[in-house]
């Protein structure tokens, strides 16, 4: 067999990074009109109206949903039957990410940290951020594809609780964490939400969190009583869509946890925002991609 | 809920009319500025070229493209959080005569001080729906201070811009308060039933 072609890894990682901006997943519009229908509160409702008629422009004209096109994430799942280069996959998903922003053209939203200089390129140092995963009797390059927003990722927080807090103090500090961000995250939206590992492993689970399709539970029945619990307790503060007042003040609390130190109760919150934007390539060692979500 | 179709420049009349949770259309001019934009308008003192009297700002930094004739056209026009530029916004609306604030999230009391006593709204827009508010933007008519771009003064026409809610209004009501008190009102209720209180 001919080597395989990394420039297949390049255009995905442009393509998906585009397709992730302008065509939102089915699982976040069923879940923005399951959500439409059950909002009472006329000026919330006039809310989801614009959001639809958002997504309608957006899929009629191919273009973006969102002007902040965020910094670009990539979760890069590795198959073991086949010997992928991982240096190549990672050059060419950050040169991919730059295509796509210089040859869309849209605005890229990174910058230097302290120069603020912004190179037009949504990468830089340390961007895209990449993450790797390796699974067996899979010979696919399966690629994950996030833009992320600052209106929801500035609302992120994490905290070291004491064991002796108990799960009591994660559930207050999360929704206390919602009620505080009100209207900056562009509610209705998913919220991410880690449990347990490292200061910078819990922040990791809840990015996770909120990549999973919206609503899908999480398999341990205790784990998703508690998703439930709290989008109840979310949705009765009442801060509703763009935090105008309403019923509905998030799609989704997604929870994954890990285990942590005996001495440790670790959590963190990482909203998104209702374009909960992802895409999703996956690649074969013949170099043919199916593109989705 | 009241519905409102106005045409910017807006007058004391228009504004005033309008109380919180009333929604809001309009046609007509638009600015669009950012954190730059008002950091050299009122940190670094220069006057703004054409005249802001009666217009709505909108808090943006747009995506767009100059073409080879020197034209402004639209890629992309959002909107972005407004608490960040909040300490610029008494003097907009008291001495440029800004009539409305176009945003998401809100300002603060100052802010609201501002509009009540000269007669100017903060009118919420659905964050993230980018595709629709660039779809309303007739025309980019000018950009100010191209230096600055994207947070340069842009001078937009619109038509049918909105739904916008009127979430800070000329009387003294701020829809963003309200919410969060009477989400705070509840939470002892939501506490005890999660177990947490």
């Amino acid at each position: 067999m001919a080597p395989f072609d990394y420039g297949i890894v390049e255009e995905a990682a442009k393509q998906t990074y585009i397709r992730a901006l302008c065509d939102l997943p089915p699982d976040v519009r069923a879940a923005l009109k399951k959500a439409y229908d059950r909002e009472t509160k006329p000026t919330a409702r006039a809310v989801f109206e614009a959001i639809f008629k958002t997504i309608e422009i957006a899929d009629r004209d191919k273009t973006l949903i969102c002007q902040d096109t965020g910094l670009p994430i990539y979760k890069v799942t590795i198959g073991s039957a086949f010997p992928w280069n991982g240096y190549e996959i990672k050059t060419r998903l950050s040169e991919g990410a730059r295509r796509a922003t210089q040859e869309f053209p849209f605005r890229g939203s990174s910058t230097h940290p302290l120069t603020r200089v912004n190179p037009q390129t949504s990468v830089g140092d340390g961007l895209p951020v990449i993450y790797f995963d390796f699974v067996k009797d899979s010979d696919c390059l399966n690629i994950l594809m996030a833009p992320k927003g600052s209106g929801s990722e500035n609302m992120s927080q994490m905290r070291m609780f004491y064991p002796a807090d108990g799960v009591k103090a994660l559930k207050k500090f999360i929704l206390d964490a919602v009620v505080e961000s009100g209207a900056n995250p562009c509610p209705p939206g998913v919220i991410g939400v880690g449990i347990g590992g490292t200061a910078d492993l819990v922040m990791k689970l809840a990015k996770d969190a909120i990549l999973r399709p919206v609503g899908q539970r999480h398999p341990d029945p205790a784990i998703a009583a508690m998703e439930v619990e709290l989008e109840e307790a979310i949705n009765a503060t009442g801060r509703g869509p763009m935090g105008l007042g309403g019923d509905v003040s998030a799609l989704a609390v997604h929870i994954e946890t890990a285990y942590t130190h005996i001495t440790q109760n670790p959590v963190a919150i990482n909203t998104q925002c209702w374009p909960a934007r992802r895409s999703r390539a996956i690649i074969h060692p013949n170099g043919s991609v199916e593109y989705g979500y | 809920m009241p519905e409102y179709h106005l045409h910017s420049p807006f007058s004391e009349e228009d504004v005033r009319q309008l109380q919180a949770g009333d929604i809001v259309y309009f046609d007509g001019l638009l600015f669009g500025i950012r954190d730059l934009t008002q950091i050299y308008m009122f940190d670094q003192n220069h006057e703004p070229p054409v005249s802001l009297a009666g217009a709505p700002c909108i808090h943006t930094a747009p995506s767009l493209r100059k073409t080879a004739d020197g034209k402004w056209q639209k890629i992309c026009v959002g909107t972005t959080t407004s608490t960040r530029m909040n300490r610029f916004t008494p003097a907009l609306i008291g001495r440029y005569g800004v009539r409305a604030i176009i945003g998401k999230g809100g300002l603060y009391k100052d802010s609201l001080e501002a509009m009540k006593t000269h007669g100017a709204v903060y009118l919420a827009i659905v964050g993230g729906a980018a595709a629709l508010e660039t779809q309303q933007i007739e025309e980019v008519e000018a950009v100010h201070w191209e230096h600055l771009h994207p947070e340069a003064l842009y001078q937009f026409r619109v038509r049918d811009f909105g739904p916008l809610s009127v979430a800070m209004d000329s009387h003294g009501r701020n829809l963003y308060a309200e919410v969060r008190d009477e989400a705070l009102r509840r939470l002892p209720e939501i506490y005890r039933k999660l177990g947490v209180a």
